[in-house]
C-alpha cells in the first residue's frame, strides 16, 4: 500500500518562487499547511547562482511607467501588459519584504538600498547584494521560511507525476531519493516552482538540476507549454564551463571588446544605440556571434570568444561590487579581471517560455499553479530583461500562493481511492525503471546527442531546416531513451534512476521547444532566424501554445494582452 | 586528455554492503578539470551506479563537499592538477553515510534551524514603512558571516564535532551570530540563550580548522569567538537587569 501524506498546498521546488509561495501561503491563512517538496535541499536550488540583482523601482528619477515600458520593449512586445503592470507595482513591495527578512542588500552611504544599472533598464533600478544576489535571496527566503512550523519540508523528494483526478489536481507522486519509495503527497492545490530547463543545451549557465521537471509534469497532464521557442542566451558566459559572468559587470561599467580591442557595441550598429554594453541580452548575444563570424573573435581552447574588460574599473570597485566575478574568473578561467580581460561568449541562461498560466499563476487544470522560471505568465515575452526574473519569482510566487489558498478553501479532497490507484501505478512504473536493463546505450550518450541537436538547431541563430531537423532528432532520441541501459538496482540514493527521470523530462521539453520554434516564421526577441529576419506583427503577434498529443506536439495560438503600449520597432 | 589518474572512491550501498569499501577507477583527465569533473566522467562513462551530489559547479550551491585525499574539499572548486596520480575521494567525515559519497544532513539541518536564523523583532515592520536604514558599516558587521553556502566542510574538519556529534558546530553558530550582528535584528537575547546551552559555543576548542577549510572565507572560528563573548555579556546584562527589578 502506498503511503499517503496530506497537506493543504503542495509546492514543488524550493527556490525563490517556491519558498516565496510557501511563505505567502502560510501568511494568507492561519490554518493552511504547506508541503515544500524539492528534489534537493532548498539551499541548493539554482536561484543560488543568480548574481547581478533584482529589479524594482526605488529611485526618484524612476517610475512604474518606465519599468513597465522597459519590460514591454525588452519583451519585443510579446509580454502581456496587464501582467507587466501588476509586476512593476508589486516589485518594490516584494524587495522591501526581502529587506525586512534580512537580505543583505548593498547600501548607499545614507543607509538606503543601493541600485545599479542593468541591460535594457532606463535607469538604476536593480537592487543588489554585491554580485551574489540569488545566493542571498535564496538563503534569506529559506531561513525566513523556517519560522513557520506549517511549512513542512520534504527534501530530496523527486516528484515524478502530478495526481490529476476528477478534473482537478489532487497532489503529487514523489520518489524519496534516499529511501527509494514512492509516496503520495496530496493537497488541494499544487504549485510548480521547479525552475527552467537549461540543461537541454550543452553550454549553459544552469546547474545540473535544471532539467525542466515541472514543465514536463504539467505537459504530460495536458497543460500547454507556452512560448517555448524563446531561449535567452546570456552574452557573458565563461567558455568551456558556461559559468555565468553577471551583467552587473557591464552595469558597473565593463566593456565588451573584440580581437582588435574595439568596443563594437559602441562603434558598430547592433541596434543597441547609446545603451552600448547595457543593451538587452538578445541583441548583445547576437552582436557577439556576428563579431566572431566576421573574424573579430579570439580563439581559445574552448572555442571562439570575445573579451569582457573590467580593468578600468579598478581593484577596489571590482572587490566591492563584483567579488564573485573576480573569484569565478580566477578559478574557472585562470584570469584575474583586475589585470586581464575575461574571455566570454553567449551561453544558454533562461527559458522565457514555460507552463502556460494566467495572471494568477493558474493553469488550465483546476488547483494547479506555476510560478518562476517553470512558468510562462508572459512577463518576459520574447526576451527577458536582466534582473526581472528574481523579482518575478517573488511577485508571482506570492500571487499564485494566495490564489491557491483561496482555491483550496473552496475545493475538496477528491477521491482518495482513485488517487491511491494512480499512485500505485506510478510506484510500479518507477520500480520497473530502476535497474531495468543491463548493457546497452548509456544515458549520457543520449543526453549528449540531445544537447548537440538543441545547439545546432535552436541556438542564437536559427533556420527552418535546422529546426525541423532538431525536432525530428529529438523524436528519435525519445525512441532511443526507451531502450536506455539502467544498471543500478539499489533503492538508496539511486542517481542513475533520477538522471533517467530527468532526461525523460528534458526530452519532452526539448521537443516542444524545437517544434514551437520551427513554426514561428519571424524574428522576435531571442528567436532569431536567418530565413525570416524581421518581426511580423501581422502574422505572429501571438503566444505559441504547445500541447501534448500521443502523435506529437500540437500547436495553437493565444492572444497577447496588449495595452497602452502599441507595438513599435524595437530600437534603442 | 592523455594524462591518466587513479581514483580510489568510497562505495557503499546499504542494500548490499555491510561496510563502506573502496573502488578504484583509472581514467583519462583533462588538465582544466576540477575534482568534480572526474567524478562526473566516471558516472557518465564508466559506472552509472556511483552516487554523489552536485549541481551549480561554480562553488555556490554547496552540494559537492567530499573528503579528497583526506581533506574536506568543495570538489567543483578544487583543480585536479593540485593532486598526484592517485587520489582518494570519500564522503565528508563526521556525517553518517547514506550511499557512496552522499552523507546525511538531518542533524546539520536541525542545528541550523535551532539558532533561529531569521530576523526577530519586537514589532514587525510594515511594507508601507519601507526599508530599514542600514549603513555600509552596519552591513560590514555581519556580511562576512552571511556568506556561508552550507557545504558543511567545517563540520568535517572540526575536531569537536568528531568527538561530540551533538556540538552545534561552526556553520550554525556563525549563522546565529550573523543575525545577532544585523542592525535590523532584535533577537540576540533569544539566540544567546541557545548559545549558552550545552554543546554550543563554549564547547569550541579554538582549533580554527573550520576557518581553514571554509571555501567562502566566512571565518566561522571568528564568529564562534565573538559569539562566546556576546553570550557572556548578554548573560551578565540580563543578570544586572533581573537584580535591578527585585
Amino acid at each position: 500500500m502506498i503511503e499517503v501524506i496530506r497537506h493543504d498546498i503542495v509546492i514543488v521546488g524550493g527556490g525563490a518562487a517556491g519558498l516565496r509561495a510557501a511563505i505567502a501561503a502560510v501568511e494568507a491563512d492561519p490554518d493552511v499547511r504547506v508541503a515544500m517538496v524539492s528534489k534537493v535541499y532548498p539551499m541548493r536550488s539554482h536561484t543560488v547562482s543568480a548574481e547581478g540583482g533584482a529589479a524594482a523601482v526605488a529611485r526618484d528619477d524612476d517610475s512604474l511607467e518606465m519599468h513597465g515600458f522597459d519590460t514591454v520593449k525588452g519583451s519585443d512586445f510579446l509580454g502581456d501588459q496587464d501582467v507587466i503592470q501588476y509586476f512593476v507595482e508589486e516589485a518594490p513591495k516584494e524587495l522591501t519584504l526581502l529587506e525586512h527578512w534580512g537580505c543583505p542588500w548593498s547600501r548607499n552611504e545614507d543607509g538606503s538600498v543601493a541600485t545599479r544599472a542593468f541591460g535594457g533598464m532606463s535607469t538604476k533600478r536593480t537592487w543588489y547584494a554585491a554580485d551574489k544576489v540569488g545566493f542571498h535571496m535564496l538563503h534569506t527566503l529559506f531561513q525566513h521560511s523556517m519560522r513557520f512550523d506549517r511549512i513542512i519540508r520534504y527534501d530530496e523528494q523527486f516528484v515524478t507525476r502530478l495526481i490529476v483526478d476528477g478534473g482537478a489536481v489532487r497532489g503529487v507522486a514523489a520518489l524519496d531519493v534516499r529511501e527509494g519509495v514512492v509516496r503520495l503527497i496530496l493537497g488541494r492545490a499544487v504549485i510548480l516552482a521547479t525552475g527552467g530547463a537549461g540543461k537541454i543545451f550543452p553550454f549553459t549557465t544552469n546547474g545540473a538540476i535544471k532539467t525542466g521537471d515541472g514543465m514536463a509534469l504539467a505537459y504530460r497532464e495536458g497543460v500547454a507549454l507556452k512560448d517555448m521557442e524563446f531561449v535567452q542566451y546570456h552574452p557573458t558566459g565563461l567558455p568551456g564551463t558556461g559559468i555565468l559572468i553577471t551583467e552587473a559587470t557591464r552595469g558597473e561599467g565593463g566593456h565588451v571588446i573584440n580581437s582588435e580591442g574595439e568596443r563594437f557595441l559602441v562603434t558598430r550598429d547592433y541596434g543597441v544605440g547609446t545603451k552600448a554594453e547595457l543593451g538587452p541580452r538578445d541583441m548583445i548575444s547576437r552582436a557577439i556571434v556576428q563579431e566572431i563570424e566576421a573574424g573579430r573573435g579570439l580563439s581559445g581552447p574552448y572555442g571562439d570568444h570575445v573579451h569582457l574588460d573590467l580593468r578600468h574599473l579598478g581593484e577596489e570597485k571590482i572587490n566591492a561590487r563584483l567579488p564573485m566575478v573576480r573569484e569565478l574568473a580566477k578559478i574557472y578561467a585562470g584570469v584575474d579581471p583586475v589585470h586581464q580581460p575575461i574571455p566570454i561568449r553567449p551561453v544558454v541562461h533562461y527559458m522565457m517560455g514555460g507552463v502556460d498560466t494566467d495572471i494568477e499563476g493558474a493553469t488550465t487544470i483546476p488547483g494547479l499553479y506555476a510560478a518562476g522560471e517553470v512558468a510562462c505568465v508572459s512577463l518576459n515575452g520574447a526576451n527577458r530583461l536582466g534582473s526581472n526574473s528574481l523579482t518575478e519569482c517573488l511577485v508571482f510566487g506570492a500571487r499564485a500562493a494566495r490564489h491557491a489558498v483561496g482555491y483550496a478553501k473552496g475545493s475538496d479532497d477528491g477521491n482518495e481511492a482513485a488517487c491511491r490507484s494512480l499512485g500505485e501505478e506510478e510506484s510500479a512504473r518507477i520500480a520497473a525503471l530502476r535497474g531495468k536493463k543491463k548493457g546497452g546505450e548509456k544515458l549520457a550518450r543520449i543526453r549528449h546527442d540531445l544537447n548537440a541537436t538543441m545547439e545546432s538547431g535552436c541556438g542564437v541563430y536559427r533556420e527552418q531546416a535546422s529546426m525541423d531537423d532538431t525536432a525530428r532528432t529529438v523524436a528519435q532520441l525519445k525512441g532511443r531513451f526507451a531502450d536506455v541501459a539502467l544498471e543500478d538496482e539499489s533503492a538508496v540514493f539511486n542517481t542513475e534512476l533520477t538522471a533517467a527521470l530527468e532526461l525523460s523530462n528534458m526530452l519532452d521539453v526539448a521537443e516542444t521547444l524545437a517544434v514551437s520554434a520551427a513554426h514561428r516564421h519571424e524574428s522576435r526577441g531571442a528567436h532569431t532566424r536567418k530565413d525570416h529576419t524581421s518581426r511580423d506583427d501581422q502574422n505572429f503577434l501571438y503566444h505559441t501554445l504547445c500541447n501534448f498529443d500521443p502523435t506529437g506536439p500540437r500547436l495553437s495560438k493565444k492572444a497577447v494582452a496588449l495595452g497602452k503600449w502599441e507595438p513599435e520597432e524595437r530600437k534603442y | 586528455m592523455s594524462e591518466k589518474k587513479t581514483f580510489r572512491i568510497t562505495r557503499f550501498d546499504p542494500d548490499q554492503d555491510e561496510a563502506p569499501r573502496t573502488q578504484t577507477y583509472e581514467i583519462p583527465v583533462d588538465p582544466d578539470w576540477k575534482v568534480l569533473d572526474a567524478l562526473n566522467f566516471i558516472k557518465d562513462e564508466i559506472d552509472g551506479s556511483l552516487s554523489h551530489r552536485w549541481s551549480c559547479r561554480m562553488a555556490v550551491c554547496g552540494s559537492c563537499g567530499m573528503m579528497v585525499d583526506g581533506k574536506p574539499t568543495l570538489t567543483c572548486k578544487k583543480p585536479l592538477s593540485e593532486y598526484g596520480s592517485e587520489i582518494s575521494v570519500e564522503p565528508l567525515a563526521n556525517f553518517p553515510i547514506v550511499r557512496d559519497l552522499v552523507v546525511e544532513l538531518d542533524g546539520f539541518m536541525e542545528k541550523f534551524e535551532s539558532v533561529k536564523p531569521w530576523i526577530i523583532r519586537a514589532k514587525e515592520r510594515a511594507v508601507e514603512e519601507g526599508t530599514h536604514r542600514q549603513s555600509p558599516a552596519e552591513l560590514e558587521e555581519f556580511k562576512q558571516f552571511s556568506m556561508c553556502i552550507n557545504c558543511m566542510l567545517c563540520y568535517s574538519a572540526c575536531p569537536v564535532v568528531a568527538n561530540e556529534p551533538e556540538f552545534l558546530g561552526p556553520a550554525a553558530i556563525a549563522l546565529g551570530h550573523r543575525y545577532n550582528m544585523d542592525s535590523r535584528d532584535e533577537g540576540a537575547h533569544e539566540r544567546n540563550e541557545v548559545f549558552r546551552g550545552e554543546g554550543t559555543v563554549f564547547s569550541c576548542s579554538y582549533a580554527n580548522e573550520c576557518s581553514e577549510v571554509c571555501p567562502k572565507h566566512v571565518d566561522p572560528a571568528a564568529a564562534v569567538n565573538q559569539a562566546k563573548i556576546n553570550a557572556v555579556l548578554d548573560w551578565a546584562t540580563g543578570f544586572v537587569v533581573t537584580r535591578g527589578k527585585e
